[in-house]
């Protein structure tokens, strides 16, 4: 493994910026490093809700209760605020940290419009008895959406401190770094949504 | 310029300085030159989605899985290659990737029997394990009384 560090640079932070592990910023690499630790934790659940789906198809009845309009929406909107992360990330190539910041709140907001309505959709669901206990495939549903719902407010707050940042001019490989786990986060939504609002 | 004003001034100049790294780092971590229209891409995710949210009104279960699943892997390879720039990401990125799929996939293969299947060679599952498998008086016999498969 190659290390490169920088000479002369007075702050911890500014050498982080500069230090590269086979060829590869260290902080890209420890984003790449925690999904896939994510990729364990949201495979073994999606694996686990597979598995169980298939050897129990009467929970296509309990499936059938999910709102796919809903879902769909969501789907919608993980689509833009990963774009709107990406060109976050094109503006801070470009060395526009206003910009990039201003692209972050956008996808921050993205966020905050999914959880709003899956808060929504889970509130009128257990109010119809779909609780966690009602059955197999329900406790699947609130586990893996859940989950991923804490990744995207996990998301929403790293994001905002960046956007901090990088309205500055500061730190803006950053943009990058937190663009890559939005869009993990959105790659396991894409994969959540056909399991639990299409498959019925 | 007062002592403050000299700090206040490398400050500044050490801050642009730092912006100006970060956006090289950034510069040299996505982009790699490769230009991609976001924006078209973005308009093709969301097709994809329709196709996929239309997909079960056709009530054929192969269109509705292919629209549903096959699908949503298009999609899921568009965001990682396009937004996620996994098309130009170092080697070592794919291997840890590829790593953990294959896990994946050996999980599946090797807890998917326990769970899908009613019986093993030396095991089998009693009644009320997997209730749609156990409809006739013979399934019942074999394991205990807990549910727990016998070895």
């Amino acid at each position: 493994m190659s290390m490169q560090t920088s000479v002369g640079t007075r702050h911890a932070s500014t050498i982080a910026t500069q230090r590269s592990a086979m060829n590869i910023p260290t902080g890209k690499l420890a984003v790449w490093w925690v999904l896939v630790s994510e990729i364990v934790v949201f495979g073994g659940v999606l694996v686990s809700y597979i598995m169980h789906r298939l050897a129990h198809p009467e929970w296509a009845h309990q499936a059938a209760h999910t709102h796919l309009w809903l879902g769909a929406f969501n789907t919608f909107v993980l689509l833009t605020s990963s774009l709107s992360a990406v060109l976050a990330h094109q503006a801070a190539e470009q060395g526009n940290g206003p910009k990039a910041a201003r692209l972050l709140y956008f996808t921050i907001l993205g966020g905050l419009t999914f959880l709003i309505v899956k808060s929504f959709e889970w509130t009128g669901e257990i109010r119809e008895g779909f609780t966690i206990q009602a059955g197999g495939f329900w406790s699947y549903y609130y586990t893996a959406a859940g989950i991923h719902a804490t990744h995207v407010l996990a998301g929403m707050l790293i994001m905002l401190w960046v956007a901090n940042s990088a309205r500055k001019n500061e730190d803006l490989q950053r943009v990058e770094n937190v663009g890559i786990y939005w869009h993990f986060v959105d790659i396991v939504w894409i994969f959540l949504f056909p399991l639990l609002y299409i498959a019925k | 310029m007062s002592a403050p004003d000299h700090a206040a001034a490398a400050h500044g100049s050490e801050a642009a300085a730092h912006g100006a790294q970060g956006a090289q780092g950034a510069q040299g971590a996505g982009g790699h030159g490769v230009h991609r229209n976001y924006i078209q891409i973005w308009a093709i995710l969301l097709l994809l989605l329709c196709v996929s949210v239309a997909g079960p009104f056709a009530h054929i279960r192969t269109i509705t899985l292919i629209t549903a699943f096959g699908v949503a892997l298009v999609k899921a390879y568009m965001v990682a290659k396009n937004f996620m720039h996994l098309d130009v990401e170092k080697p070592i990125i794919h291997w840890l990737l590829l790593v953990v799929l294959v896990l994946m996939v050996l999980m599946f293969s090797g807890l998917s029997p326990d769970v899908m299947k009613d019986r093993g060679r030396n095991w089998q599952k009693d009644a009320g394990f997997h209730p749609r498998l156990y409809t006739g008086p013979d399934s019942t016999t074999g394991g205990n009384e807990h549910g727990h498969a016998e070895h």
